[in-house]
């Protein structure tokens, strides 16, 4: 392999920059210990993430928005799983139209989909529940899951489970000896791509939550609009710490490059 | 021997007639979920409005011959793909040599680079768009640098503008290049670069003649979706643009949530999938075309 000269050093590190500049500032200025959003900052305090506690509309909303996550990225495992199994190995007719069908969130603009949800949840009497939105979520984070899982049933070697059946293993016992462990890294790595999806979700949701059911990204969005105080961008440095913790647990579980190659692949 | 032809009758079992049926929970949640409120926002949009009764269930095209014919939504869509469009390009011209050099670098480098290219994926969009309104702002960072430096004198405006919003959305949709031309390249076959170089052929030959050509239609697909997403972003130019500049997907938030003629808002949304769609299968043809073409 041929090694890159100096433009391309250089070029690589300008793009470094560019990548990293709107989230180095964000951290920088959540350290400030003045009232507005100053960088760099000209001290180092901690006043803006003791405000965070004090402040009970973003509390709420970053709960809600950790239940919202758990509970849909957990039932679109249950949804996403047999149906991975069934597309990645079965050959029934209107296979195709299921998994299109079951991607199709990843190529419907978001926008129309929030009108959508909103749309049927205020004629169903969801609207604004979390109930209402743990659905939505579900359908949002659903395709990210099955991919994966998809992905990791494809190489699946069928031996194992055919000797486990011809010595009378039961389909369950099949399944939960056999089949899950095989698929288990693809499965962890889509449940937290579909749990981070979930919890970063903004143009769908702002649409389908009220007051009480407000996320944290909606929370944020709308204070943005309002006013700018270092508070924003303290919430964010909490968001993004929480990411990057995330990424280092999958990175043990799954592999980061594998979970991030297959996330631009929509 | 006898035990293999025990064997053989329960290996054959089929498991077929099992398998449609663990679709069958997923299938008929995205039956509910999902096609019966996108049939039901294609009615809605073809339904009539009125400030006193509300949405009336009657089925005509008014809402589209009004956004068709009038000259605001004709500025609010022209500047929607203007920035789709320039953020599509901007992605093209810098992904596809950051793709290339990222393919070159040594592996312990590069993982790092995918992780600062592709990291931000999974930081909110919210968050880093507000990373860039600090950056842009009048008394932000860059003007701020600039004006210390002596470059400027007066802030540069860049908040509440379409060249701001292009900024950010590049940075949002610039992984989705990256991603995309970077699987390309791995498909080509390093050898024709060696084979290009031992024939005398300078660094910017082999990569105009030999690397660019082979990485085409990773570009073209990253451009797809480059485009797809970034005409209907509603994150970045909202926060970025504010009521000033307005997009597609932020003016159909304001019918929805603001003016509430959710029949209106319902066809915009409606003619901007059409005309995304649209779009994306001129652009696939004419290149398919070209590149057919030159290849041929």
């Amino acid at each position: 392999m041929k090694h890159n000269g100096p433009f391309a050093v250089a070029f690589l590190l300008v793009f470094a920059i560019f990548m990293l500049a709107p989230i180095v500032v964000v951290i920088g200025v959540a350290f400030t210990p003045t009232g507005f959003l100053e960088f760099p900052p000209s001290g180092l305090s901690l006043r803006w993430f003791r405000a965070i506690l004090d402040n009970p509309d973003f509390m709420h909303a970053a709960w809600v928005s950790l239940k919202l996550a758990l509970v849909a990225a957990t039932v679109a495992t249950a949804f996403a799983v047999p149906a991975a199994l069934a597309i990645g190995r079965g050959s029934f007719r209107g296979r195709e139209v299921v998994q299109s069908l079951l991607m199709s969130p990843l190529m419907i603009p978001t926008v129309v989909l929030g009108i959508a949800f909103l749309r049927f949840l205020t004629v169903m009497g969801l609207n604004g529940t979390f109930f209402g939105l743990m659905l939505c979520h579900t359908v949002i984070v659903t395709p990210f899951i099955l991919r994966l899982v998809l992905a990791s049933v494809v190489g699946l070697d069928k031996s194992a489970e055919r000797a486990a059946i011809s010595m009378g293993a039961s389909d369950w016992t099949v399944f939960r000896r056999i089949t899950l462990p095989t698929i288990l890294p693809g499965v962890v790595g889509g449940w937290v791509l579909a749990f981070i999806t979930s919890f970063d979700e903004l143009t769908v949701t702002v649409f389908i939550t009220n007051p009480s059911t407000t996320t944290l990204p909606v929370r944020l969005f709308s204070y943005i609009a309002q006013t700018t105080d270092p508070l924003v961008a303290s919430v964010s440095t909490v968001a993004i710490l929480f990411t990057v913790v995330l990424m280092v647990v999958v990175d043990r579980l799954y592999g980061l490059d594998r979970l991030l190659i297959g996330e631009g692949k929509r | 021997m006898s035990i293999a032809s025990t064997d053989t009758p329960r290996e054959v079992a089929p498991p077929v007639p099992r398998e449609p049926l663990l679709c069958a929970p997923a299938l008929a949640l995205f039956l509910v979920m999902l096609l019966t409120p996108l049939i039901m926002t294609l009615v809605l949009s073809f339904n009539s409005f009125d400030f006193y009764e509300g949405i009336g269930s009657t089925f005509s095209l008014a809402n589209y011959t009004e956004v068709l014919g009038d000259r605001y939504f004709y500025e609010i869509f022209g500047r929607t793909f203007a920035i789709a469009l320039a953020t599509t390009a901007i992605c093209a011209i810098i992904g596809a040599p950051a793709s290339y050099f990222l393919n070159r670098m040594d592996p312990f480098w590069r993982s790092i680079m995918v992780l600062i290219v592709l990291g931000p994926l999974l930081i909110s969009v919210v968050v880093r768009t507000l990373g860039w309104a600090i950056l842009l702002g009048n008394r932000g960072v860059i003007n701020t640098a600039l004006m210390n430096i002596g470059l400027i004198e007066r802030p540069l405006k860049m908040m509440y503008t379409s060249g701001g919003i292009v900024l950010a959305l590049v940075h949002v949709m610039i992984p989705f290049m990256v991603l995309a031309v970077w699987a390309a390249l791995q498909r080509q076959d390093p050898a024709t670069e060696a084979a290009a170089e031992s024939l005398g052929a300078g660094p910017f030959t082999v990569f105009r003649r030999i690397v660019l050509p082979q990485a085409m239609p990773g570009v073209l697909s990253g451009s797809l979706i480059v485009f797809a997403l970034s005409a209907s972003a509603f994150a970045t130019p909202a926060i970025l643009g504010g009521r000033r500049v307005k997009v597609v997907a932020t003016s159909v938030h304001d019918e929805f949530m603001n003016t509430l003629n959710w029949p209106l808002g319902a066809a915009m949304a409606m003619i901007l999938v059409a005309a995304i769609l649209i779009t994306m299968i001129a652009w696939s043809r004419l290149v398919e075309d070209r590149v057919g073409r030159a290849y041929a």
